[in-house]
């Protein structure tokens, strides 16, 4: 069953930022959770960091890769952290 | 209490801050610049953060420490921006009444930073490159 598309304003950070050229967009998106966004953003900008060495915040709440995205959610996609 | 800062950090200022008339030991750790990673030599190193989910992260990770290794005080500062080698990138404070539980929430507060906050690293060679580093233990980590 087709869902309709989502309006999502998607955050890049760091690594991330620079592959994509910019630090943020809003999209409109097919997607269901945050893994969805992170799949098809990566596709977009060519990305070929797998999803398990990042992590995902949804609204300034760190999230799964399974929690769900609404209409008008802010999604922050964070590359693998190095603080220290 | 946890905080990010584009300023030096003064380590003498934030121990006087944990002073408490019940703890018996203090414990700190300070993570430095170092000249080398990988084999390759680093000039300086760029540190980017987001401060609203360090903040939210970090209280968390102090939270727990103070549940797993009950502590009087406790303090974490964090820089951002253009750092140079020997400059103090991290600082964790625990005061508690016995060494055990300061030794072992600092201990705790500095991994669980390093693993979870998001904070990046950007390294500056000597030779002109740049990369971001990636935490050795973040694939495990993402799959918890």
């Amino acid at each position: 069953m087709n869902q309709p598309a989502k309006t999502i304003t998607v955050r890049y950070f760091a690594m991330f930022r620079e592959h994509a050229g910019l630090a943020e967009e809003t999209l409109s998106l097919n997607v269901a959770t945050a893994k969805d966004v992170f799949e098809q953003t990566r596709l977009r900008h060519g990305s070929k960091e797998p999803n398990g060495h990042c992590k995902v915040a949804i609204n300034d709440e760190m999230a799964d890769w399974s929690s769900p995205v609404n209409d008008g959610d802010t999604v922050l996609l964070f590359p693998p952290v190095a603080g220290g | 209490m946890i905080e990010v800062t584009s300023m030096p950090i003064e380590a003498e200022s934030l121990k006087r801050a944990l002073h408490n008339a019940g703890a018996g030991g203090f414990c700190s750790f300070e993570g430095w610049v170092r000249n080398e990673n990988d084999g390759r030599s680093v000039e300086r190193l760029e540190y980017e953060a987001y401060e609203p989910l360090v903040i939210a992260e970090g209280r968390k990770v102090l939270a727990e420490a103070q549940r797993h290794f009950p502590y009087l005080e406790a303090r974490c500062v964090h820089r951002t921006g253009l750092l140079e080698i020997g400059d103090m990138a991290v600082w964790v404070g625990v005061a508690s009444a016995h060494r055990d539980e300061a030794f072992k929430a600092c201990r705790y507060i500095i991994d669980e930073i390093k693993l979870r906050l998001p904070i990046w690293k950007k390294e500056h060679y000597a030779d002109g490159d740049s990369g971001w580093v990636n935490c050795e233990r973040c694939a495990e980590h993402g799959q918890r």
